[in-house]
């Protein structure tokens, strides 16, 4: 979230669309109320379903799983036709007026620069026109035909009404409605915030979509300000702090990304990320990388990590590819993968076509499994009937469980969606023999420690002197492991600029990122945490909730990344002068010396709003993005692509050009495409999807969510029913190209049938929640169903819109899915 | 009057008269029988916790057996909202409200547990001999393929053939050193829930 | 009543009077329910069933998101959906929620059908609750009740149904789904304030096109302590049967006239004191044979 989930109270309007806030984060959803009773908000919800956010919306509209390009396209059409944006914003705060390359174009769905053959792009003509000075070159009047709006325009000019209602399916009149609506909130003193999550990234254009929709909210005025903002609803209690913490594939904590092979130089790596200003006088904060880099680096291998050895720059692998879970369920299945590891996760369930991923795990010689809760993954290869139909003797996979304490027994920090990092504590024992994460990871590393101290083996040195500091060595504790996190000083800091004064004594806890250095004096295990444990102690721990100006501004109620700021890029809340846009909801303001506030300005404290620093600080441009340049694969603007599985096998906006129907830069294998059905055999649009008394697949292990949500269901609207002659309470048979489940009929009006470019396309709802184990009734797991394919940016898979065909099943007897 | 038959007249007198006459016979209430069910929370001990599920990261107290006096075990027996937390303001969702049954669910896995390639069942092992067993077979792989230098001789050491999901349900602590652990055996194969 | 933390101002098939003198002095409670801001999550379902140590059973789907299906001994509250296209709106959709259970009448037809002495009780703040220890499962609570919320558990053959929490509101606490509900959809406070917070939700309606917005607070039962605040006040019906205008079964109507008289002669305890065997101990069904018993008694009171 650029903002959190108390400002939304603030909104005038709220747009729920690629997320179902009411079912998937209900308590977070209180502010949408709150907004509505009392903020006067009015709520729009456009889904393919009228789902639970939409009973309690002002206006619903329908929408064809995977269009949402097309429908937000529509309203950047709209809102540049009708000149409904905030002027001076767009001009000061964004690239609007940055010169393209002549060379860059975009023809029939294709960017300049597409290589068929490897499915992406030369990028090198999506970029501004850059001077010799290193700048780029801009245009404050808007009138150059290359600069970034006008660009916009005209790919948008494609996106008109008509063109929404044919590919999206909802009604001219409803999306008109809506584009008055948003529009409504260009003026200064009117704020949209948007609200979505996994409706949007579920998709193999899910981040172009993401993008499309801040891109409306910068048009608006709506970026930076309270009760507006990009709120990523996101999914998981720690989703955000694992991210914030680097855990995935290429990155490191912080936002840092691990090196390719080619950098070999470690300066080089370092200039690369070290980001330059791309106008006179921007910040471009990643111009300090290297403090951030060089303290994670003595955080983890301390005395090791020198100058001499470029901070133990060798000691992290480099990448040829990226190594996804796609990417790697890809290479189990091929039989390139011996061991794996699923820490509190359920890949079997939750990574796209369970017969592809069993056939994975099977090949494998060992998994290990941590977990509080029994599975589907660690039982993949027992046998459970209809629901997972497997010989256990032919599958040769070693699997060891381990079984892991829940939030209840241990203490620590979660991250929430509005990046607030906020301690807990321990109230119970675990049962049994269950271990913590912590203990298990630290055992396990001082056991092959050990064995590589005893026996060497292949390159021990980043293993034998890996910085372990902690008191007892199998037990470190929550309180040590985060104050390795936030950071401290390793030697005595002075000031530069006066050396007779110390800012931090030696292994002093540092109070934030500023007082990072590059020089091996500091170590922070993540950055954007400094100062999250701080020379004041466990700032995450804090518990005041009082709300000064009454804008929902809890500033010393935890803390939150970065710097206790609490709305990201609120610099540009005030205009240029530094006066708020809407001075009824202040965030920050200019006092004439210095920034003063309801939050942390997201700015230098004192620098004069005149001297002409741009607002989004970590930024080149210091301005927000229209255009993506080369941060996309699939090209600078979003574009509508079909889902893999498209019900049309056109795309309507380049109709002539068979490559550009999906997303000619996602994400799928070779095999996986083969395994793609298409609209005749497989008539009817699938999207996967959460209800609010479940959560993935924990909570049929709990029996007051089994006992409100007990059976798996699919959704099937009343048209489709008839035709299909299915009625409520009915079993039937759901089937993709690589799979099928059964599941008890829910007929509702809530699904509507669709008129897509002349055809009806009927949309089938698939709740996730059920599988082999757990107290709620035995059922299928949904991803039997769904395609491995990936967006081309997150490699996220398309669960939210592919091809099923629905069947009523003759024998109405339930299916046979007793256990072994 | 009208609607109401002559059978259910008589009934209704009939028990209405053994209910009036039951107290005219000396069996009153008395005022234990009056009382409402005793505040089940007195005593018992309060920690502050937050709601693993969804990112809105709900406040919530827990109540647990005991007052964490040396000689009793801490089992927690009740979970509501914290009412001071900006977010939730002490509401919680179904889930949320539901923790109680997630934390004593009978799939709660309790010891470490070994399936032999082949079998069809569990067999119970030590921690001992479970981390014990996933270290050696986590060296012999990355012993036996791990990568140096790629093939234009570049120093890569990445170690591709073992990889790992993590949890982001889990602590910032929990991750924090997962990530350190993998990272430093040169692991790439390394996801969260965040790529779904 | 001394050891009591709520005062009781009356209790079911008792002739003693229930000591009157305290009152609600800062004015009775009431629980709120919007219909307009209830997004069906049954976190009050989840809530009620933790805090009252209940656990129905894991059900079936039967084609619907309402699940239980019906409330039971176990369920004491449950959401029921329903799908309503607005004529006055284009036939737009609209997703009516209804969280379901006792409604907390002012004048209680449970209380007044129930023959077990001081098994339902009405405290001075206005919840009505069942003392189940006293219940003997004859089921008139159900036939008293124009909502049709109690129900007989087949585990204890007693009736139970929402209590309101009374165990929380007697030490000033608000109900378990009070808390919980995530959207402040339920709300709590008291009656005169509810109904207040119910006025200036019904203005807001009317601002969205919700002409007929309004207040559920039935005069049948003498108005209730639990509440609705509906977009259809018009039509309560369109909420899975909210009745439109409930009033207490004539049949308990009746016997409330009719045997308070006939108790008072207290000439039938003597012929009666075999029958209450029978009652205590088990499910009291009607049988022909009580219905004979009961007609002679009838025959009796009317010759003394």
């Amino acid at each position: 979230m650029t903002n959190h989930w108390v400002d939304i109270k603030n909104a005038d309007l709220v747009l729920i669309m690629g997320g179902n806030a009411a079912e998937a984060h209900p308590c977070g959803f209180k502010w949408v109320t709150e907004a509505k009773a009392h903020n006067k908000a009015r709520l729009i919800v456009v889904d393919p379903r009228f789902n639970r956010s939409a009973s309690v919306a002002d206006v619903y509209a329908p929408i064809r799983a995977g269009t949402d390009i097309a429908f937000l396209g529509g309203v950047i059409n709209y809102l540049l036709a009708n000149d409904k944006i905030q002027r001076d914003y767009v001009i000061h705060y964004t690239d609007a007026s940055f010169i393209v390359r002549e060379d860059f174009a975009f023809n029939e769905g294709l960017y300049s620069g597409y290589d068929p053959d490897n499915r992406s792009y030369d990028k090198t003509s999506w970029e501004y026109e850059i001077g010799g000075d290193g700048f780029a070159h801009v245009d404050p009047t808007l009138a150059h035909p290359r600069c970034v709006l006008n660009l916009m325009k005209q790919h948008y000019s494609r996106y008109t009404p008509e063109m929404v209602e044919r590919v999206c399916g909802t009604p001219k009149e409803k999306f008109q409605q809506i584009c008055e609506m948003i529009g409504s909130t260009a003026t200064p003193t009117r704020a949209m915030t948007i609200m979505y999550a996994l409706g949007w990234t579920q998709h193999s254009v899910g981040s172009q979509m993401i993008r499309c929709g801040a891109m409306v909210q910068l048009l608006l005025g709506n970026i930076g300000v309270s009760g507006g903002g990009m709120n990523a609803l996101r999914g998981h209690s720690n989703i955000q702090g694992l991210t914030d913490l680097g855990l995935l594939s290429n990155t490191l904590p912080g936002y840092i990304s691990l090196p390719f092979d080619r950098e070999q130089d470690y300066d080089k790596y370092v200039a690369m990320r070290a980001y330059r200003p791309l106008r006179p006088n921007q910040m471009s904060y990643w111009q300090n990388f290297s403090k951030f880099f060089v303290s994670l680096q003595k955080a983890w291998w301390g005395d090791a990590a020198t100058a001499e050895n470029h901070w133990a720059y060798d000691y992290l692998p480099k990448f040829d590819k990226l190594y996804d879970m796609l990417q790697v369920f890809d290479m189990m299945e091929h039989g390139e993968m011996n061991g794996y590891l699923a820490q509190g996760f359920n890949p079997l369930a939750a990574a796209p076509n369970k017969a592809k991923m069993t056939a994975a795990l099977s090949k494998l010689k060992f998994l290990v499994i941590m977990d509080p809760l029994v599975t589907e993954t660690s039982e993949f290869w027992r046998n459970y009937g209809v629901h997972n139909d497997v010989d256990s003797s032919k599958i040769q996979t070693e699997v060891i469980r381990l079984p892991v304490t829940c939030f209840a027994e241990e203490d620590g920090a979660l991250v929430n969606s509005g990046r607030w990092l906020q301690w807990h504590w321990k109230g119970g024992e675990p049962p049994g023999e269950a271990r913590t994460d912590i203990e298990i990871m630290a055992e396990l590393f001082n056991r092959l420690r050990k064995l590589y101290q005893t026996e060497g083996g292949a390159f021990p040195d980043p293993i034998v002197n890996l910085s372990w500091p902690y008191i007892r060595p199998n037990k470190p504790t929550p309180e040590e492991l985060a104050k390795e996190y936030s950071g401290r000083a390793l030697t005595e800091l002075v000031d530069p600029k006066n050396p007779t004064n110390v800012v931090r004594k030696r292994g002093e806890q540092l109070a934030g990122f500023g007082e990072l250095r590059d020089d091996g004096s500091t170590a922070s295990g993540c950055w954007i945490f400094c100062g999250a444990w701080g020379p004041a102690g466990n700032l995450m721990a804090r518990r005041d909730n009082s709300d000064p100006t009454g804008i929902g501004q809890t500033l010393n109620w935890a803390w939150s990344w970065p710097a206790n700021r609490r709305v990201l890029y609120n610099r540009a809340s005030c205009d240029a002068n530094g006066k708020p846009f809407n001075p009824e909801r202040m965030l920050i303001a200019w006092n004439g010396k210095q920034w003063i506030g309801a939050d942390t300005p997201d700015f230098k404290v004192d620098d004069d709003p005149t001297a002409g620093v741009g607002p989004f600080i970590m930024n080149q441009e210091g301005v927000a993005r229209f255009f993506a340049r080369g941060h996309m694969t699939e090209g600078p603007f979003p574009e509508h692509y079909e889902p893999f599985e498209s019900p049309l096998g056109y795309n309507p906006l380049s109709r002539n050009e068979p490559r550009a129907v999906s997303n000619p830069a996602a994400r799928i294998f070779k095999a996986d495409r083969e395994a793609l059905g298409n609209v005749a055999q497989f008539p009817h649009v699938a999207t996967t999807y959460r209800l609010t008394e479940h959560f993935h697949y924990w909570t049929k292990h709990v029996r007051l969510n089994a006992i409100t949500q007990p059976e798996q269901f699919v959704e099937i609207g009343a048209a489709l029913a008839d035709e299909l002659g299915i009625a409520a309470g009915d079993r039937v048979r759901v089937s993709s190209n690589r799979g099928h489940i059964e599941a008890v009929a829910v007929v509702t009006k809530r699904i509507r049938a669709l008129n897509i470019d002349g055809k009806t396309v009927h949309t089938v709802g698939i709740p996730i929640h059920w599988g082999f184990t757990g107290l709620a009734r035995p059922g299928y797991l949904a991803n039997t169903l769904t395609p491995f394919v990936g967006d081309g940016n997150s490699q996220t898979p398309e669960f939210k819109a592919f091809l099923v065909k629905v069947e009523k099943i003759a024998d109405a007897s339930p299916a046979s899915g007793q256990k072994t | 009057m009208s609607d109401m038959t002559r059978r259910q007249f008589l009934a209704i007198t009939g028990s209405g008269l053994a209910g009036s006459s039951l107290a005219l016979l000396g069996f009153s209430p008395g005022p234990a029988l009056a009382e409402v069910r005793e505040f089940k929370l007195s005593r018992a001990t309060e920690t502050r916790n937050t709601c693993p599920y969804c990112s809105v990261s709900c406040g919530l107290l827990m109540y647990s057996h005991g007052d964490r006096s040396k000689n009793a075990t801490a089992s927690i027996f009740h979970i509501e909202g914290d009412p001071d937390h900006p977010v939730n303001r002490g509401t919680l969702c179904p889930k949320g409200a539901a923790l109680i049954d997630f934390i004593h669910s009978p799939s709660r896995l309790t010891h470490p547990e070994y399936r032999a390639p082949g079998s069809d069942r569990w067999q119970r092992i030590s921690w001992d001999e479970a981390l014990e067993r996933v270290a050696r077979l986590m060296k012999q792989d990355r012993d036996a393929n791990f990568i140096a230098r790629n093939a234009a001789g570049q120093t890569v050491n990445r170690w591709l053939t073992t990889g790992m999901l993590a949890a982001s349900a889990s602590s910032n602590e929990a991750g924090y050193i997962t990530h350190k652990v993998i990272r430093s055996l040169g692991v790439l194969a390394f996801d969260n829930q965040a790529r779904v | 009543m001394a050891l009591q933390s709520l005062d009781i101002v009356r209790r079911s098939a008792t002739t003693t009077s229930s000591p009157n003198v305290r009152q609600a002095q800062t004015g009775t409670v009431a629980k709120l329910i919007d219909t307009t801001k209830c997004i069906g999550c049954k976190a009050c379902q989840v809530a009620c069933m933790e805090w009252n140590d209940l656990r129905d059973e894991i059900g079936t789907n039967i084609g619907a998101y309402q699940n239980p299906h019906d409330l039971t001994d176990q369920s004491w509250t449950l959401m029921r959906f329903a799908e309503y296209e607005n004529p006055d709106k284009g036939n737009d959709l609209e997703w009516l929620i209804r969280k379901d259970g006792c409604m907390h009448c002012a004048d209680p037809g449970c209380l007044k059908a129930c023959p077990a002495p001081g098994a339902i009780v009405q405290y001075a703040n206005g919840i009505v609750d069942f003392h189940e220890e006293n219940c003997i499962g004859c089921g008139y609570c159900i036939a008293g009740c124009p909502f049709d919320i109690p129900r007989i558990s087949k585990r204890d053959h007693k009736a139970y149904k929402c209590t309101l929490c009374s165990d929380r509101v007697a030490v000033g606490l608000e109900p378990a789904c009070i808390k919980a509900c995530p959207t402040g959809a339920l709300v709590w406070g008291t009656k005169e304030d509810m109904q207040q917070h119910a006025a200036e939700r019904v203005e807001d309606l009317k601002s969205r096109g919700f002409d007929n917005a309004g207040l559920y607070d039935p005069p049948g039962v003498g108005g209730t302590h639990v509440m609705y605040v509906l977009h259809h006040a018009d039509q309560p019906q369109l909420y899975n049967d909210l009745p439109a205008d409930p009033h207490i079964s004539p049949a308990v109507s009746l016997w409330k006239g009719a045997t308070k008289p006939l108790a008072l002669a207290g000439i039938v305890l003597t012929a009666l004191a075999g029958f209450f065997h029978y009652i205590r101990v088990g499910r009291n069904e009607v049988h022909e044979s009580d219905e004979q018993a009961a007609a002679r008694e009838t025959e009796r009171a009317r010759h003394e």
